[in-house]
């Protein structure tokens, strides 16, 4: 994946100030930056939730900008959100089955005949759906509502949400916030596990710097829409221009 | 479906099979309203309840459904059965196209939009250039079907009523293993994954324009169907049967029965037929006063609907049974 001089301002605002990098295959890429400085917005316009204003972002060698939303997750790319964004009435279940939507086929008619193939598809997805719960160790609340879950097991069912549509691309945005210590270094070898076993190209949006820094191949650092550094984790923990977006951002 | 669902279902078919014979004829008219408004119900549920799209207007549904009805058996020789699919696909594509423009609206603005195709509907049905087809303000008066003759044959002996009744059984059985098909799989979860957070819904793969408008004709297609089997049953249709009231009960249905809930459609049914009779022996004076004091008691008492109350009890009851 390429993103491409990628600009988008709201109103006044510049969020993403003519962004460049690219994305290497089954690397665990890691973007860091303050808050405010535009990862979520860099998600969304890959998951075409915002339109840039200016460049391109180039995907299997296909420009996504003409894309619509919900072709996305066929494509290959698969999110989790900042905010949570569950399905709250429905079991963990149902939503890791809503999550492998784009590769079933059926529709309303269908459906309603309940046509065998319909059984085949909806009995296939469910021991997927059940493969990934067991990976994600979701097992015991399978059938329970989402919105009944803590924090830290609903940031999982939506990992597990997102690996339900077979996805080449991963894009995490904040997956350790509200984590706990013990959480956190779960969540590391989760999602190194994730590309090893599944092949996954990640990218990762995470303000725990122990965690990005341990596992990305790659950082990207933007800082007011810009992109300050780029490198492997120690280049760019050590380049002056991070050191002092986070000084800054501190206080 | 579970084992206990599967019993309970039988049951219900068993019961539902042997009140015609045991109550008077005007009961299982009645009854055979209540099958209607279950179709009807299950039709607003689809859309409002799983998708969360709010329609105030689902009366115009039904009063297109019985107008396509009444029209086709009055000025085309229709006969009664063969009407249904026809009202029910005038009423899907109807549904369709309302839905295209309510896209763009959400929560209380199509609600509004919604509302207002509701309340313009029976001036609509007056409208004097369709006049030849709806007969006006007079309205249509369809005859009654009668039992079929291979029903005499067979030794089976129904009276009209009964035979409607019936009719209405089969159709609304079959209405609702469509819905409850439609609802288990792959759609079903998509629209309440639209409802519930329609982003995620997207970003997940869903074409979530596509579904909405779907969702409204095929919900319009349901109450369409329903208000075609209601002109048969009532042998009637005219503007004035068909106004915003309507709608609101229907929305009244689902609330009382349970949203998002197939079995709620037939508790709302029971409710929105049997409370204003009820409410109409207690007090001829202020029937609607009781009507709301029932309608405000059940919603204070069961805030998920019968079908939620119901479920409670269930889960209440097996888990005593196991202590
Ligand atoms: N939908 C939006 N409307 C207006 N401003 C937005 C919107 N989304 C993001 N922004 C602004 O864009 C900037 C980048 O935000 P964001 O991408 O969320 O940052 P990060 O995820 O790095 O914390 C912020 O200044 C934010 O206020
Ligand atoms: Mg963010």
């Amino acid at each position: 994946m390429q993103v491409h001089k990628v600009g988008v301002r709201f109103g006044g605002i510049v969020a993403l100030d003519d962004v460049s990098f690219d994305v290497a295959p089954n690397c665990i890429v890691g973007l860091i930056g303050p808050n405010g400085a535009g990862k979520t917005t860099l998600f969304n316009c890959l998951s075409r939730l915002y339109q840039c204003d200016c460049g391109d972002i180039v995907f299997g060698g296909r420009s996504l900008l003409r894309v619509p939303r919900h072709r996305i997750a066929a494509l290959g790319i698969g999110r989790t959100f900042q905010n949570l964004a569950l399905f709250g009435t429905m079991t963990v279940l149902d939503n890791v089955l809503v999550g492998h939507h784009s590769r079933m086929r059926s529709g309303f008619l269908s459906n309603a005949l309940r046509l065998p193939r319909v059984g085949r598809d909806e009995s296939a997805a469910t021991d997927k759906a059940q493969a990934l719960i067991e990976f994600l160790g979701l097992k015991a609340v399978a059938g329970t509502r989402v919105s009944d879950l803590p924090i830290g097991t609903q940031k999982r069912v939506e990992l597990a949400r997102a690996l339900a549509s077979d996805p080449t691309l991963l894009l995490l945005d904040e997956p350790a916030s509200g984590l706990n210590h013990e959480e956190v270094g779960v969540l590391g070898a989760v999602i190194r596990d994730i590309r090893e076993r599944l092949g996954v190209t990640i990218l990762l949006v995470e303000h725990h710097m122990n965690l990005v820094m341990s596992i990305s191949d790659l950082v990207v650092a933007l800082d007011f829409g810009r992109k300050i550094a780029e490198g492997t984790p120690d280049e760019v923990r050590a380049h002056p221009e991070v050191i002092q977006a986070y000084l800054g951002s501190a206080h | 479906m579970t084992r206990r669902a599967t019993i309970g279902v039988v049951v219900l078919v068993a019961i539902a099979c042997v009140l015609p014979f045991v109550v008077s004829n005007y009961r299982t008219f009645q009854l055979t309203l209540v099958l209607v408004y279950a179709i009807a119900l299950l039709g607003l549920n689809i859309l409002t309840g799983y998708n969360g799209q709010i329609s105030l207007g689902h009366g115009a549904f039904y009063a297109i459904g019985a107008y396509s009805a009444a029209v086709l058996m009055d000025r085309f020789g229709a006969p009664y059965w063969a009407t249904l699919p026809a009202a029910g696909a005038v009423c899907l594509v109807a549904g369709f196209l309302f839905g295209l423009p309510a896209l763009r609206l959400e929560g209380l603005y199509l609600a509004l939009a919604t509302f207002a195709l509701g309340v313009s509907m029976p001036q609509l049905l007056k409208y004097h250039h369709l006049e030849k087809w709806t007969g006006g303000v007079q309205g249509i008066v369809i005859a009654k079907p009668e039992p079929p003759a291979f029903l005499g044959e067979a030794g089976l002996r129904m009276n009209s009523d009964q035979w409607l009744y019936f009719f209405a059984l089969a159709v609304a059985a079959l209405m609702f293993v469509l819905g409850w098909n439609l609802l288990r799989g792959r759609v079903g979860r998509a629209l309440i994954a639209i409802r519930d957070q329609h982003i995620a819904a997207e970003a997940m793969g869903i074409n979530s324009a596509l579904y909405k408008s779907l969702a409204f004709g095929v919900s319009a297609m349901y109450t369409g169907i329903a208000g075609a089997l209601g002109a048969i049953a009532v042998q009637y249709v005219a503007p004035d049967s068909f106004t915003i009231f309507l709608s609101l009960v229907f929305l009244v249905g689902i609330v009382v029965g349970g949203l998002a809930s197939i079995s709620g459609a037939l508790y709302g049914a029971l409710f929105i037929q049997f409370v204003p009779n009820v409410a109409d022996e207690i007090s001829k004076a202020a029937p609607w006063a009781i009507f709301g004091l029932f309608l405000i008691g059940f919603v204070y008492l069961m805030p998920a609907g019968v079908a939620g109350a119901v479920r409670t009890l269930l889960v209440r009851f097996t888990r005593k049974g196991a202590k």
